[in-house]
């Protein structure tokens, strides 16, 4: 019974094969034009609770942030009269804005370049024929479950100007100590090693998976020609990576330019240091919004935010696309 | 020319005997590169020194939590000491510890589950059946992922304002109950995983679309379920950003209590590393548990996406 069912062209048969009388003919074409039906509505109303929800909780927000940012809009008095582009203006006419902008794309860059390049060396060892492989997996994933605000109060006190274990090791090694808390440069390497420091094994784990998809005759070829380990990890696994590169260099975009937890905890006062060294976009939004309750202003901002993820994603994708070409050339 | 043959045959015989050591559970062309050399002392070292690096923060924030404030001014330690209960006393006594590890919990639960309920029924439709605008919707949600969760921030807040929500866990729970990643995710999994043609059988065999989707394609969709699961977890314990705006500091989730250790105009750094130990224990405990899926997760993931 149960094999013989899972014939397909058996339950057709059955069901074109009605009992006599017009009942019976009919409660068959009911039953076949529920079918359709079913077939037409289901997916529609499986995706329904996902789409309401997400238009809900997530589109919504996105088009009445432009709406609130073209308004004056105060946290406590609401929605006030509406200025056009004003709140744009008075934003870009900020030094505040700009030094955010600068300490964002400075800790963006010092975390995400050295995050890439030594999570690629650790892919590249993991995949290595290791004895007790996932013990070392999982040994490199473990700061992905420590809290972003943890990793920054932890790293706020390796950090500390005084009496912090950095500043004590380079003052052993008979160096200065760096003024973490006041240098802006500095203040920006240490936020970035928070980053890094969460971030990197994850990375290193989603080259490994992509080193273990190459085929193993790539590498064979490679053997044959004479490549060597080096030269094969910088002549085979490297491009044959880029689209993960890729993958890896836009989400850590995303992410790294709405860095806000680490630098956030960096001190008590949030502001990013007493002249803002490290205050990035998402802070100068926390402290438009919320400290100066003015809700079109930090909209404002929320969109600027957006326009430069996008643009900075663009760039990445037609610097990918181009590199891949000459790629292809060679 | 006689050369290639024979290098086929070490490399062979290598991978088979990786694959031997690799023992049954392992899957996947091959294990390691090319030759099934073990690797030597400076490897093993190498990745030594990367888990240091991992571990070390974590022993110094145990480190500096199990003193009295006044340790590092003394120097650098380089044993734990014995005051770590007097610290994590001190933290109880400054947040509401348990109340802001209770209300992490029911969040990153519920979001969890709704996420993970919400996105394999949409990933059902989307994955296997066929419907007009399918493709166009599915690039959509998923072009959302680049949007950053700060644009919406203001007008969420204004909504649970609005609700009265605000200090509430329902304004930290419904701004996540579906996410673009859990379809994200669940899109690549189901596509494979589930054949067309058991669909197609099941439905000949007179099952309708709902007995199809809880018969067949939720078993199907389970393991990558677990895993979207695990991740909307870690990630929502872990989030900070948007709690912190919507929560009062009496009714804190985790991070947000333990950045109020440091809020303090006088800061003791014992008491402030004890808590973040306190805090990171629960997922420590999860990632013990779970870790080895949440390894293959990001793994599974990377290559499909």
């Amino acid at each position: 019974m149960a094999v013989t069912d899972r014939v397909k062209p058996r339950s057709p048969r059955r069901q074109s094969l009605p009992p006599e009388g017009t009942k019976g003919v009919r409660r068959l074409a009911f039953s076949q034009q529920v079918s359709k039906w079913d077939v037409k509505v289901s997916p529609y109303l499986y995706i329904s609770p996902f789409f309401i929800l997400f238009a809900i909780t997530g589109l919504f927000p996105l088009v009445y942030t432009a709406w609130v940012s073209l308004h004056n809009w105060n946290l406590i008095g609401g929605q006030g009269k509406f200025t056009g582009l004003e709140n744009y203006a008075f934003v870009v006419a900020q030094p505040y804005f700009w030094n955010a902008v600068g300490n964002t794309f400075s800790i963006f860059i010092l975390s995400s370049v050295p995050q890439v390049v030594i999570a690629l060396v650790i892919a590249a060892v993991l995949d290595a024929n290791l004895r007790a492989r996932t013990f070392w997996r999982m040994g490199v994933l473990v700061p992905f479950v420590v809290a972003p605000v943890a990793v920054g109060l932890i790293f706020n006190n390796l950090f500390a100007d005084q009496f912090g274990l950095i500043n004590g090791v380079l003052t052993a090694a008979g160096l200065d100590p760096v003024r973490w808390h006041s240098e802006s440069v500095a203040s920006h390497l240490a936020i970035a090693t928070m980053v890094n420091f969460r971030w990197t094994g994850y990375n290193a784990l989603i080259f490994l998976a992509a080193m273990q998809a190459i085929l193993r005759d790539v590498f064979e070829a490679a053997t044959i020609d004479g490549a060597g380990r080096l030269r094969q990890f910088f002549s085979v696994t490297v491009p044959m990576l880029r689209p993960t590169v890729i993958f890896v260099v836009i989400t850590s975009t995303i992410g790294g330019l709405q860095i806000f937890d680490e630098p956030r905890v960096f001190d008590q006062s949030g502001l990013g240091g007493a002249d803002r060294q490290w205050q990035t976009l998402t802070m100068y939004i926390w402290e438009l919004g919320w400290g100066q309750r003015n809700f079109g202003r930090a909209s404002a901002v929320a969109w600027l935010l957006f326009l430069i993820i996008v643009l900075i994603a663009l760039f990445n994708f037609l610097i990918a696309k181009r590199i891949a070409s000459q790629g292809g050339r060679k | 020319m006689s050369s290639i043959p024979m290098i086929e045959q070490t490399v062979s015989k290598g991978a088979a005997r990786a694959a031997a050591r690799r023992g049954p559970g392992a899957r996947g062309p091959r294990a390691g590169r090319g030759s099934a050399r073990r690797p030597g002392f400076l490897t093993y070292g190498f990745l030594g020194a990367v888990l240091l690096a991992s571990l070390f923060p974590l022993y110094w924030s145990f480190l500096v939590g199990s003193h009295d404030s006044t340790v590092l001014s003394r120097g650098i330690p380089l044993l734990p000491g014995g005051n770590f209960l007097v610290n994590a006393a001190k933290v109880f006594d400054s947040i509401p510890f348990w109340k802001a590890m209770g209300n992490s919990l029911i969040v990153s639960c519920v979001t969890a589950a709704s996420v993970v309920v919400f996105s394999t029924l949409a990933v059902f439709a989307f994955a296997k059946l066929r419907f007009r605008g399918s493709k166009g919707l599915l690039v959509f949600v998923i072009a959302t992922m680049a949007v950053p969760t700060q644009l919406g921030v203001v007008p969420l807040f204004i909504v649970m304002s609005k609700l009265g929500w605000t200090g509430s866990l329902w304004a930290v729970i419904i701004p996540g109950v579906v996410t673009a990643f859990g379809v994200f995710w669940m899109t690549q999994y189901l596509r494979d995983a589930l054949p067309d043609e058991l669909i197609e059988a099941v439905r000949m065999d007179g099952a309708s679309m709902i007995q199809a989707f809880w018969y067949i394609g939720f078993p199907a969709a389970r393991p990558a379920a677990a895993m979207l699961a695990l991740f909307t977890f870690v990630a929502t314990w872990t989030n900070f950003f948007w709690p912190f705006i919507v929560l009062d500091p009496s009714n804190p989730t985790l991070p947000v209590a333990l950045q109020l250790l440091q809020a303090a105009h006088f800061v003791d750094y014992s008491v402030v590393l004890a808590g973040a130990v306190l805090a990171t224990v629960p997922l420590l405990l999860l990632f013990i548990a779970a870790g080895r899926q949440l390894v293959s997760g990001i793994m599974q993931g990377a290559v499909k996406g």
